[in-house]
């Protein structure tokens, strides 16, 4: 905390202070998992297999929707590192959540060339239809919205990242169609493909 | 100029590698294996090719430090793009990906290394997949991997994905990442170059500086450097967004002016509106006014006007911005990417940011203004890598050109520019 007497600092304070609490269930790779972290081990020097902890943690999200304590021991025993390290690391990178989220994860960029753009609009919106705050999750475990910073799409600002797939120029008044066709479809409402000429035709 | 490193962007598949070698793909490699690695460096110094990641410092000296008695050695490729209002290396490797991979095959060989990582942002992942691809293909026709093309160089090249942290952009932080640790700095010296993956020498590239490499190697050193002004040679591609009609990724010779860029390509701010600053390269860079428009878009050029090239990312701000906004807005960006290394860093984005808040919201004092200024400068060059300076930058430069707009929200109690593309209600962040 500061000690600066005129500032009130509240409880919105530095990410030093986020805890990592869930252990889950029981945790091992699935066996296509499994795999694919023996071939991504081998990018790397023998003696360096740590390295692969970011894509090992990848993979664990991926299976599990979110990092469990009992993934972190898994991730660390293959590894051969500390579980210590292998939280180190969670509690550093934004991309890895620590509590389950919804099936999408609505991620809305804030920064500058966004922000100019009407990105404080967007998530204003989504805010009123989906009746949750940045950061929160919807009671059916359906939707997750956050607020993130640049996401390199600038020109196409504002962009809003819903699980890795990227939609871009969001217009404040385009979104709740975002939402319905999310609700809809699924995944096939996910925007798939990126390129800048096969895109959209 | 013509473009040369995105002149095939928009065709269908220029991706693929049958298009790539359709178009003189893989030939700067070819050429390049028939020469001495120190052949190819001494090409890369006399071309004058400079980091395109932000520093600006010549590619070929990098290259020349590289510590040639150590083996093994690395290229660590820096594909992290995280600088706000940058988004160049994405469309270079979105569309053309095989000139990354040919930059980074010659890269190993000119410094003696058998691995490339490249190091890309976590939230690229469908760049990622279109890299990753293309790395088969070129694996597959024997671009990469054992005895490449016959030549007895092997070379592989790797994708590691990062998990969403700025500060992995920063190039020893990015080492360290690549290590499976968190992504935050060393000490320099010693430079990666002699001690950097793996204790290993290693030289970061930024994409777009392994892209001009196949370049300078097909169609010679000379041909490039011609191509701009003095040591400011080659295409340079610049990212425009913000308040610009045609916001994108545009590719000129650096003789170009931020006018020429500004009202030219990206078609000037919308009507109605008239320009008020410019970012001209990234949020950490200082601010420039509409009088200096004119300002060669080079390195050196912004340099002498006052701020830097950085990234190339032109941000373009028009009369509804509210310069305290902006520095509030790029603070909280700063506060939640400072990796918390360097108390100084750590401690100080979060009280600026605090500060900045307060006085936007018409909270403010006058000692306020100076309190800024102290906490900046506490700041600046106290810490082990450059993000404490980029951080107090967006404040010290809004309150050098836009003191009186500070002194107004504070005297008026209120946000004396609210921009109807702002939220209604200022909402407090938790994050």
């Amino acid at each position: 905390m500061s000690f600066h007497p005129q500032m009130a600092y509240g409880a919105a304070f530095h990410k030093s202070s986020r805890a990592l609490e869930d252990e889950g269930p029981a945790f091992v790779y699935t066996p296509e998992n499994r795999a694919r972290f023996d071939e991504i081990v081998t990018r790397y020097p023998p003696d360096r297999r740590r390295s692969a902890v970011l894509p090992a943690l990848y993979l664990a999200q991926d299976q599990e929707g979110y990092i469990t304590a009992n993934a972190i021991r898994h991730v660390a025993e293959l590894l051969g590192i500390t579980r210590a390290d292998v939280e180190d690391v969670v509690s550093f990178y934004t991309m890895f959540y620590t509590r389950p989220v919804g099936t999408f994860v609505l991620q809305v960029c804030r920064t500058l060339p966004c922000a100019v753009n009407g990105a404080e609009r967007v998530t204003e919106s989504l805010v009123e239809r989906l009746g949750i705050k940045p950061g929160e999750t919807d009671p059916t475990r359906t939707f997750t919205l956050l607020e993130v910073e640049c996401l390199g799409a600038c020109d196409r600002a504002p962009v809003v990242m819903v699980n890795d797939a990227w939609h871009e120029c969001q217009k404040p008044e385009d979104v709740g169609k975002l939402i319905d066709d999310l609700r809809a479809r699924g995944d096939a409402a996910l925007s798939g493909c990126h390129h800048v000429v096969e895109r959209k035709g | 100029m013509d473009p040369i490193l995105t002149r095939y962007v928009r065709e269908p598949k220029a991706f693929t590698l049958d298009f790539y070698l359709q178009h003189e793909g893989y030939d700067a490699l070819k050429l390049a294996l028939t020469k001495e690695p120190d052949q190819i460096i001494e090409m890369v110094k006399a071309s004058g090719l400079r980091g395109r990641g932000g520093a600006g410092f010549p590619t070929g000296m990098k290259w020349q430090f590289v510590d040639k008695k150590i083996e093994p050695r690395y290229i660590a490729c820096n594909a992290d793009e995280s600088e706000p209002g940058t988004f160049k290396d994405h469309l270079l490797m979105e569309r053309n990906p095989h000139l990354l991979i040919e930059g980074c095959a010659i890269g190993c060989y000119a410094i003696g290394a058998k691995i490339a990582y490249i190091y890309i942002r976590g939230e690229f992942l469908h760049v990622q997949h279109v890299l990753e691809h293309a790395i088969d293909e070129a694996y597959a026709r024997g671009f990469l991997g054992k005895n490449i093309l016959g030549s007895g160089f092997d070379c592989d090249v790797y994708v590691h994905r990062g998990a969403g942290a700025y500060e992995a952009g920063e190039e020893t932080a990015l080492l360290e990442s690549l290590e499976g640790k968190r992504a935050q700095p060393r000490n320099k010296p010693p430079f990666p170059a002699v001690v950097g993956l793996y204790n290993r020498p290693t030289a970061v590239n930024n994409v777009e500086t392994l892209c001009n490499v196949p370049l300078i190697v097909a169609k010679g050193p000379q041909w490039y450097a011609a191509l701009g002004p003095e040591k400011n040679g080659g295409p340079k591609l610049y990212c425009v967004s913000g308040h610009v009609k045609r916001p994108g990724v545009y590719e000129a010779s650096m003789r170009i002016t931020l006018r020429e860029l500004i009202e030219g390509f990206a078609g000037g701010v919308p009507d109605g509106h008239t320009l008020k600053a410019v970012i001209p390269g990234g949020s950490s860079v200082p601010i420039l006014m509409p009088d200096q428009l004119d300002t060669q878009a080079s390195f050196d050029g912004i340099q002498k006007a006052g701020s830097l090239l950085g990234s190339a990312a032109i941000v373009v701000l028009d009369d509804t911005t509210c310069m305290v906004w902006l520095a509030e807005n790029l603070l909280r960006f700063y506060r939640h990417e400072s990796c918390g290394k360097c108390t100084p860093c750590r401690e100080g984005t979060d009280w600026l940011h605090q500060i900045l808040r307060r006085i936007e919201r018409g909270e403010g004092q006058m000692r306020d203004l100076d309190l800024l200024t102290s906490v900046a400068n506490n700041i600046a060059g106290k810490t082990l890598c450059a993000f404490g300076d980029a951080a107090v930058t967006p404040v010290l430069t809004t309150l050098k050109h836009f003191r009186h707009e500070y002194e107004a929200h504070i005297q008026e109690g209120r946000c004396t520019l609210p921009a109807s593309w702002r939220a209604r209600q200022m909402a407090g962040t938790k994050h």
